[in-house]
Order: structure tokens, then C-alpha cells, then sequence
């Protein structure tokens, strides 16, 4: 075999038709790599929801979920509110401007980040790995949370920490603030979540 | 093609039965190349079990797993209720499914062990790199494996703990989010993510794992084992050919190995029997409330054996990413002041430091995240071009070594322990210093592996008959 002089033209013709089948295989993979994708089903689901908030009363929370998500309804104290701007130097990002297109509409650009200042609708996913963060209003000592704690939400996974607008604190796993969906209220007491007024 | 044997006079059915199958496919030459005939080195001791040991779990594993396929469901809303079927209802269900989730985590036991072996006695050093490059592809389709199958029980751990890993792939820059979204294949892990994860679990990676076994052990018996000396064998033949320190596989190693299996079969019974939670390590207490996508358990953490990694997920925060920037600054400036390079490399190492330095600080801690615990198994591959240490096993090795071994093996400990923890402020603290010393052992290795003074490594293996 060794011996044997290369057949260029052979040669051009074996690696032009390895090119060839190469790129059919690469074209045949795509519809397979393709049904990785949310499927049409999966697609269609995510109408918004309704929500009434009338019961809701100064320190609860309520979840629904949207889109397979949940998202919360904190009815905050008017003392809760009042914090808020105090906390600013020690947030990563306490007046919401990182990804700000995509994690609070327009609406919510303030220091309450909602449209009322004590009604605050936030998706309850943490921003780092997904997880729901918990609870924490009570403020004081408690695991896993600094000393001088106000209230607000730790998530159990990670250990990042956010204030009572969902604004996450500094030098956490978390980079962003939660998501504020998109929300309006079409009453008094009648809140959509998953759709906004046109402006 | 081998010439055809003719049966010689007066044999046996069997033999004769032999005869017929080896003149049409080599059933003999494979038993004899791959364990009758195949010599090993005679100064074998306990570390050496594990190998087998991984073998035995893993086709424990696959038919324990053929067996819980029969009953489960890969539906959301069916799988939780079917498992809990398998162990309530199916005869003997729960014997099959103990035997799988203790096998899973006895799976990870058996080869954390073997790679230490691998990494005390040099046994990835030339010849053997592509072997140990094999087997840390085994480790990854390993983790994989568990992963996925850690979702189908559909409980909040599975639920939440598939969230979060699937999430990692979100993190990474450009393309992060809709790779996320391909694997869960909807918004959030939902249906159709356990039923892709079902498929993979039970039919592609198992097919990629029984692959780079194959190709991991006929890698091995081509080269032949190293052994706790570190020295070579084949350089030392006797008259019949065969290494002097080598005996043959069967029947030396067959007893070896079953003397192995019944002690191994004692405690994982043991565990199966009377402690198949393994005190909620093995199979976490959360675990059996049904997946609730609205609600994180209080405290999640992912099953022991990927503890340490995520430690290291959790570890780099916004202060360990300035940690590392000022480290890869420093290396960067004693690589220009002292490194043997030209002109020219050193301004590329310049150019390179600053463009890592400038991405660390431009992607999130997030990312960086995702890239250490990752980078954290791929290093692995590279420990055959990290180590340069004159001599393969730790026995020659400077004293002083074993310290840094220790040292490495402590932290991997610790980060493990830490992981299972609620996060901590000293915990994490703890869990940044322990990822510097598990990177600094495998980074700083072309350096501190060839320091001090070596012992003499001799002729032939240490070995005492009994």
C-alpha cells in the first residue's frame, strides 16, 4: 500500500464527498436538535391571570402562579415602604437600572418598584439559579441572615437577600433585582398579571 | 484472520463446542487478553478493589434500573405517584428501588475512591493518560447520570434541584438563556423536561457510559495496570515472557476482587436494609413531598456527591471574583518578572491577563460561578500534563507531598460537608479558601510537584508473600 503513489484526483473526490456528507449529516440533525424546543403546546400556555387582591391585608403575601411561575403579591405596611429608601447603599442595583428592559416595566421604575406604593408584584424567582426565595419579614437576628435585618426575602439556596421591593442586596450570588412582571389593574382591587396598559 | 484449528483427537463436547465458536469469533483470545492471560502487577493492595467494585455497581445499577423502568411513569403528574407505587404496591419494588438510589450513591463512593488510587500512585502518568482521560469522561456521563435521574422521582429536590442546575446554563453570556430554555424544552422544568430527562437516563447516557467502560478498559489492558510502586513492570520479563512482578488476572485477581465484592456486599446490604436513606444523604427527606413548582423547600442542597462542587458554585461571589482577578494579576506579573519566556511572550501573557481580568469583571460572579465548578471536573483531564514529579507513586515521593494531598483531599472534604449546609457567612468564607487550595493543588502542580528530594524507586515491586 505504501508504496503506492497518491491518486490526487481520488483524493479530491474522497474529501469533497466527506465535506458533503458531513454537512448532510449536520442538516439532518436539525430537526432533532429542533424538538429540544418548547414545544407549540408549551408555547400557547402563559394567559395572563387575574387576581383580587381586596383581601389582601398590610403584611401578607399572596402567590399565583403565571406561566408556571410564582409570582407575589405583597401588600407592604406603610413602615415597610418608608425603609426602602434607606437601604439604597447597601443594594447592588437599588434604583433598578440593570437589565431594566427586561426585569422592570417603566412603571415600576421607582423606589417602591410597583405601580402602588404599597401593593409590590414581583416573580418569586431568584434571579441567580431560579430558586423561590422565602419569606423573611420578621425583622432581627435570625440563621443565615445579618443582624441589623429589616425584612424582606432570603433565598434557601444560595443565601442571597432582598429587600421588600425585590431589590437584591450586595455581594450576593443574585446579580439582578426579582422580576417585576408585566401588570395593571383594571380595578381598584383587580389586578391582571401577564398583560400592561399600552401607553 | 487467524488460521483455522482443527479439534484435536479425543476432546471434549465442550471442548469441541470452544473449538467451534473460537474459529468463528476469538471468545478465547478476548478472555485471555482481557483478564485470564492478562498479568498484573502481584503487589496489588485494597485500593485496587474499586475498579471492579465500579464495574459491579454499575451493571447492579442497570438492572435494578431495567426493573424500576417496568413500573414508573415519566409524567408529571404521574411519576411521584408511581414510585411511591413501586415501593408500596410492586412485590418487592422497594428492594429494586433501594438497591438503585443506595447503588447511585454507592456508585459515587466506589470511584471517589478509585481516582484517589489514581491520583496517589501516579496511575495517569505516560502511558496511561488516555485511561485516566477515559475515566474522568466516566466521572462526567457519572454526574450527568445522577442528575437526571435525580428528577424522576418528581419530588421537591428533584424539582428544585434540576431548577437550579438547569439554570447554571442560563448564566452563560449570549446564548445562556435559550440553551437553558432547550434543555427544559418550556419556561420553567415542567413535563416535558422529566420526560427528555427519562430518555436520557435510561437509554443515552448509560449508552455513552458502557462505551468509555469499554474503551477505558481495553485502554488499560493494553498499557497494563500500574501498581502502588509506580514502577513499570513489562522492563522486567521472565523466561516465559511474562513480567517477573506480573501474575495473571484468573485466578489471582478473580479471588482478589470476590474477596472485595462480599465485603462490599455486607455494607451496601447493611445500608439497603437498615438505613436505605443513608440519614437523608442518600435520599433526601424533602424528597418525598411531591415537586411544587410554586414553593422552595426552606433548605435545599443537592445529594452529597456533588457537594463539593457546588460549595464552589456558591463560593464565588463578587469579593472571590476580585480575589481572583488580583491572583491572576500577580501569576501574570511573576510570569513577565520571572519566567523564562521571550519578549514576545511575555507581552502575550500581559495581553492575556488583562482581557481575563477585564472578563471577570464584565460577566457576573454568576457566570464565573458556573465556570469554576465546572472547570473544577475538567481539570482533571489535564492532571497527566500537571503533575511532573520525577516519580509516579506518592511512596517516593518527598514526605511533605502527602501534606499537600492531605491538604487537598481535607478541603474537597469540607467543601462537601459545607455544601449540605444552609449557606453561612463563615461558611462561605470557609468554602472560598477551600476552592483556592482545590485549583491552587492542580494549578500550582508543575511547580510544587517537582520540589524536594525524591527517594530511590527500586528495581522490582515491594511485595511480602503471606
Amino acid at each position: 500500500m505504501s508504496d503506492q503513489t497518491i491518486d490526487s484526483g481520488k483524493r479530491t473526490w474522497i474529501i469533497a464527498s466527506s465535506c458533503a456528507g458531513v454537512v448532510g449529516a449536520g442538516f439532518a440533525a436539525v430537526p432533532f436538535v429542533s424538538s429540544f424546543q418548547p414545544s407549540e403546546r408549551a408555547r400557547a400556555a402563559g394567559a395572563p391571570v387575574e387576581v383580587d387582591i381586596g383581601s389582601l391585608r398590610a403584611g401578607e403575601k399572596l402567590t399565583v402562579e403565571w406561566r408556571g411561575q410564582p409570582v407575589w403579591i405583597v401588600r407592604r405596611t406603610p413602615e415597610q415602604v418608608s425603609e426602602l429608601p434607606k437601604l439604597d447603599p447597601l443594594l447592588a442595583d437599588p434604583k433598578s437600572q440593570r437589565n431594566a428592559d427586561e426585569l422592570t416595566p417603566p412603571y415600576a421604575r421607582n423606589e417602591a418598584r410597583s405601580i402602588k406604593p404599597e401593593v409590590l408584584v414581583v416573580v418569586g424567582i431568584c434571579t441567580h439559579l431560579g430558586c423561590s426565595p422565602t419569606d423573611k419579614f420578621v425583622p432581627g437576628p435570625q440563621p443565615s441572615l445579618p443582624d441589623n435585618w429589616i425584612g424582606g426575602f432570603l433565598c434557601p439556596c444560595h443565601g442571597s437577600t432582598f429587600d421588600m421591593a425585590g431589590r437584591v442586596y450586595k455581594d450576593k450570588p443574585a446579580p439582578d433585582n426579582l422580576r417585576v412582571p408585566p401588570h395593571m389593574y383594571v380595578a381598584d382591587n383587580k389586578l391582571v398579571i401577564g398583560e400592561e396598559k399600552k401607553a | 484472520m487467524a488460521e483455522f484449528q482443527p479439534v484435536p483427537a479425543n476432546a471434549s463436547t465442550g471442548e469441541k463446542l470452544l473449538n467451534w465458536v473460537d474459529n468463528r469469533f476469538p471468545l478465547s483470545k478476548l478472555w485471555n487478553d482481557q483478564w485470564g492471560k492478562y498479568y498484573a502487577p502481584k503487589n496489588f493492595n485494597f485500593w485496587y478493589i474499586f475498579g471492579s467494585l465500579a464495574m459491579l455497581v454499575l451493571v447492579m445499577q442497570i438492572l435494578t434500573g431495567i426493573f424500576l423502568t417496568m413500573h414508573y411513569k415519566p409524567d408529571a403528574s404521574l411519576a411521584f405517584a408511581s414510585v411511591e407505587y413501586i415501593m408500596r404496591d410492586v412485590p418487592w419494588g422497594w428492594l429494586v428501588r433501594y438497591m438503585h438510589s443506595t447503588g447511585a450513591s454507592a456508585f459515587f463512593i466506589v470511584v471517589y475512591l478509585h481516582m484517589f488510587r489514581g491520583l496517589i500512585y501516579g496511575s495517569y502518568r505516560k502511558p496511561r493518560e488516555l485511561i485516566w482521560i477515559f475515566g474522568c469522561a466516566i466521572f462526567l456521563c457519572l454526574m450527568a447520570e445522577a442528575f437526571m435521574g435525580y428528577l424522576l422521582p418528581w419530588g421537591q429536590m428533584s424539582y428544585w434541584g434540576a431548577q437550579v442546575i438547569v439554570n447554571l446554563f442560563s448564566a452563560v453570556p449570549f446564548i445562556g438563556p435559550d440553551l437553558a430554555l432547550l434543555i427544559r424544552g418550556d419556561y420553567v422544568v415542567g413535563d416535558a423536561t422529566l420526560n427528555r430527562f427519562f430518555s436520557f437516563h435510561v437509554i443515552a447516557v448509560p449508552l455513552v457510559l458502557l462505551g468509555l467502560v469499554v474503551a477505558h478498559l481495553i485502554a488499560l489492558h493494553e498499557v497494563g495496570s500500574n501498581n502502588p510502586d509506580g514502577i513499570d513492570i513489562k522492563s522486567k520479563l521472565g523466561p516465559d515472557g511474562h513480567p517477573l512482578d506480573g501474575i495473571p488476572s484468573h485466578p489471582f485477581y478473580t479471588v482478589h476482587d470476590m474477596f472485595g465484592v462480599c465485603v462490599f456486599l455486607f455494607i451496601f446490604s447493611a445500608v439497603v436494609f437498615f438505613a436505605p436513606e443513608g440519614g437523608g444523604y442518600f435520599l433526601e427527606y424533602n424528597n418525598y413531598i411531591e415537586a411544587n413548582p410554586l414553593k422552595t423547600p426552606a433548605h435545599i442542597a443537592p445529594v452529597w456527591y456533588f457537594t463539593p462542587f457546588y460549595s464552589m458554585l456558591r463560593a464565588t461571589t463578587d469579593l472571590m471574583v476580585n480575589v481572583l482577578a488580583v491572583i491572576l494579576a500577580l501569576a501574570a506579573v511573576l510570569g513577565i518578572l520571572r519566567g523564562n519566556f521571550r519578549a514576545t511572550g511575555k507581552i502575550v501573557l500581559a495581553v492575556a491577563a488583562i482581557v481575563a481580568v477585564v472578563l471577570l469583571k464584565t460577566f457576573d460572579a454568576k457566570f464565573w460561578g458556573v465556570v469554576v465548578m465546572g472547570g473544577a471536573v475538567i481539570i482533571l483531564f489535564f492532571l497527566p500534563w500537571l503533575d511532573r514529579s520525577p516519580v509516579r507513586s506518592i511512596r517516593y515521593r518527598p514526605d511533605w507531598h502527602k501534606i499537600v494531598y492531605g491538604l487537598m483531599v481535607f478541603f474537597f472534604l469540607v467543601l462537601g460537608y459545607l455544601g449540605s449546609q444552609p449557606p453561612s457567612a463563615a461558611g462561605n468564607y470557609v468554602s472560598q479558601v477551600g476552592t483556592l487550595v482545590y485549583f491552587g493543588f492542580f494549578l500550582l502542580m508543575p511547580w510544587w510537584s517537582r520540589l524536594g528530594t525524591f527517594k530511590p524507586v527500586p528495581e522490582r515491586v515491594t511485595f511480602k508473600s503471606h
